[in-house]
């Protein structure tokens, strides 16, 4: 029997109907695969037993003919998102051990679809990182390595433990939240495919708030089909997200394989950064000749104010993520240090607890919202976010189907190499990606090649609102000209 | 713009995050290099832009006003580093 992990979701799918392998089976695969790769560091908490349960009961509904569309799927599932009697920290010390008492919306929806836990995936703290650094558990390591080379690399971020564990065959797919990036940057640097919705599209209901106008759910799996059969069982209204849009949820697996012929695609001549590495241009040239073969057709456009989405975000975001995490204070859940009086112990507490990039993010965060700052910059930033979101509008506007861009200005990077000394470093991996967040578009990153080191490359294809599908079918055909990429193991 | 220390201790006091007088000048710095980074944003011409408040345009659902949950009090507490009777237990505030 071929290895079991190394199956995609679809053909795990037929071969769990076609009996020739058990849900259980394909979960005992998975548990194996990750006890075999804790030096990865992907999952901070495995749930083997809550694994053979799920898998055990999805065993049952198959054998009736009940099983859902996600049957014995086994899943990872990122720590930012609350699993019922399941410790859930965001990667951060002063969640400590908060067991959530309650379901996120996306998950419930995945384990009703029939999908199997293994467990919680790292990622940066409260997803504020681009490297998986940030993580109180520690940095994930990216199953890939440079050529000849035995440097420890990271996955990306924030979603570096989904990316790492599904690279690594460490599970079917993950899910990952995306506020400038964390979605797309981490599936490039590790050849897998991950698709940030439009905003609204999932629910953010049970989800650990960073950024509230900007975060989103979305799927990192090993091929298009697969993100496109996760993403139908993900997205849905829920009344109890209000900015979740009640709109039907396509068969986004119908549109993988449909024709891209006649689509408009918008190269944005914004996007051709100055010094940009030449291998990031070569990626993007490629991608674009392979949608032109496939039929489509290639219009420069212009997205001028793209440069200022970057600065834009880091006031949006750090002011947002400073008010959601105002909630830490050491009272109703999570770390408690003791102080003179209650002032003194939020202090105490909120010291201790948050990390550096969180703390400096909490403080910018205050600092633009405070009295006399407010109109200088968060103001400032949300007129200009305006701007950002009508770039695209005018584009869609005259018949653009998708945008192509680079996924990220570079490959992976060694730990330890980036934002040691000016944090701006670190936040500029996420250029190619914040202005998808800015608008509230979709965005998917496929892998589409490597660079001359033999790591991962990715690109970024931009779509109209809620039109997810268009997305699929240009990701796939990107999919199938440049093929598929597996880290070779080495743990 | 940029902060001086008095304001970095005054921010990280808003913030409810006790910062030692050692960790100022280094804060101080890392907050320094983002604002440097956000200053381009003065050169975008924002007159008559409204501002985002909404990135999808969409009228706020309003839920009815019922009484839909309740009665778990036990559970609310359940993650609290410190309670008694189903109450949260935090430093005496009122003198």
């Amino acid at each position: 029997m071929t290895d079991l992990t190394s199956l995609t979701i679809a053909e795990a799918r037929e071969g769990l109907a076609s009996k020739s392998f058990t849900a259980s089976e394909l979960t005992d695969a998975h548990l194996a695969a990750i006890e075999a790769a804790r030096v990865l560091n992907a999952y901070v908490l495995e749930t083997p037993d809550r694994a053979r349960e799920m898998a055990k009961a999805a065993d049952a509904k198959i054998a009736k003919g009940e099983g859902g569309p996600l049957a014995g799927i086994p899943l990872g599932i990122k720590d930012l998102f609350a699993t019922r009697d399941i410790r859930t920290t965001a990667c951060s010390k002063i969640l400590g051990n908060f067991i959530p008492p309650y379901e996120s919306t996306v998950t419930s929806q995945l384990w009703r679809d029939g999908a199997v836990l293994l467990g919680k995936l790292n990622n940066d703290e409260f997803a504020m990182g681009s490297s998986n650094e940030t993580s109180c558990f520690g940095p994930v390591t990216n199953p890939w390595r440079r050529e000849g080379s035995n440097t420890t690399l990271v996955p990306g971020g924030s979603s570096g433990g989904s990316a790492s564990a599904v690279a690594a065959l460490l599970c079917m797919g993950a899910t990952a939240t995306d506020t400038g990036g964390s979605i797309r940057q981490p599936a490039a640097f590790t050849a897998t495919v991950g698709i940030k919705p439009t905003y609204g599209r999932c629910s953010r209901w049970g989800i650990v708030a960073f950024a509230s106008s900007l975060d989103q759910a979305g799927p990192i799996a090993r091929t298009t089909r697969d993100a496109a059969i996760l993403m139908r069982s993900m997205a849905g209204h829920d009344p109890k997200d209000t900015t979740s849009v009640d709109i039907a949820v396509p068969d986004y697996e119908a549109a993988v394989g449909k024709s891209v012929k006649g689509m408009k695609i918008g190269i944005p001549k914004e996007y051709r950064l100055d010094g940009m590495p030449a291998e990031i241009e070569k990626l993007w040239s490629e991608g674009a000749a392979w949608l032109k073969a496939a039929g489509a057709d290639l219009v420069e456009v212009s997205l001028p104010h793209t440069k200022y989405a970057l600065p834009a975000y880091y006031i949006v975001a750090p002011a947002e993520a400073s008010s959601n995490l105002a909630r830490y204070d050491g009272v109703r859940y999570g770390l408690r240090d003791p102080g003179k009086n209650i002032i003194e112990m939020y202090e105490n507490t909120r010291a201790d607890g948050f990390g550096d990039e969180v703390r400096r993010r909490v403080l910018i965060g205050t600092y633009v919202l405070s009295a006399g700052y407010y109109d200088a910059y968060y103001l400032r930033a949300q007129k200009v976010r305006t701007l950002i979101k009508k770039d695209f509008e005018d584009c869609f506007a005259k018949g653009v189907n998708a945008i192509l861009t680079p996924a990220t200005p570079s490959a992976a990077f060694g730990i330890g190499e980036k934002g040691g000394a000016d944090p701006v470093e670190m936040y500029l991996n996420d250029i190619f990606t914040v202005t998808v967040n800015m608008a509230g578009l979709p965005g998917i990153a496929v892998p589409a090649g490597k660079d001359t080191q033999g790591l991962p490359l990715g690109l970024q294809l931009i779509g109209r609102p809620f039109d997810e599908e268009t997305l699929f079918s240009l990701g796939e055909v990107i999919e199938q000209a440049a093929g598929r990429f597996t880290a070779p193991k080495w743990w | 713009m940029s902060v001086d220390a008095t304001t970095v201790r005054r921010i990280a006091h808003l913030a409810r995050i006790a910062v030692s007088d050692a960790e100022v000048p280094h804060l101080q710095g890392e907050l320094n290099a983002m604002l440097a980074f956000v200053e381009q944003l003065s050169e975008v011409n924002i007159d008559g832009v409204e501002p985002m408040t909404s990135v999808t345009p969409m009228e706020m659902k309003k839920r009815v006003d019922v009484v839909n949950d309740g009665e778990i009090a036990d559970i609310i507490v359940r993650n609290a580093p410190d309670t008694v009777n189903d109450f949260f237990l935090v430093p005496k505030v009122v003198e």
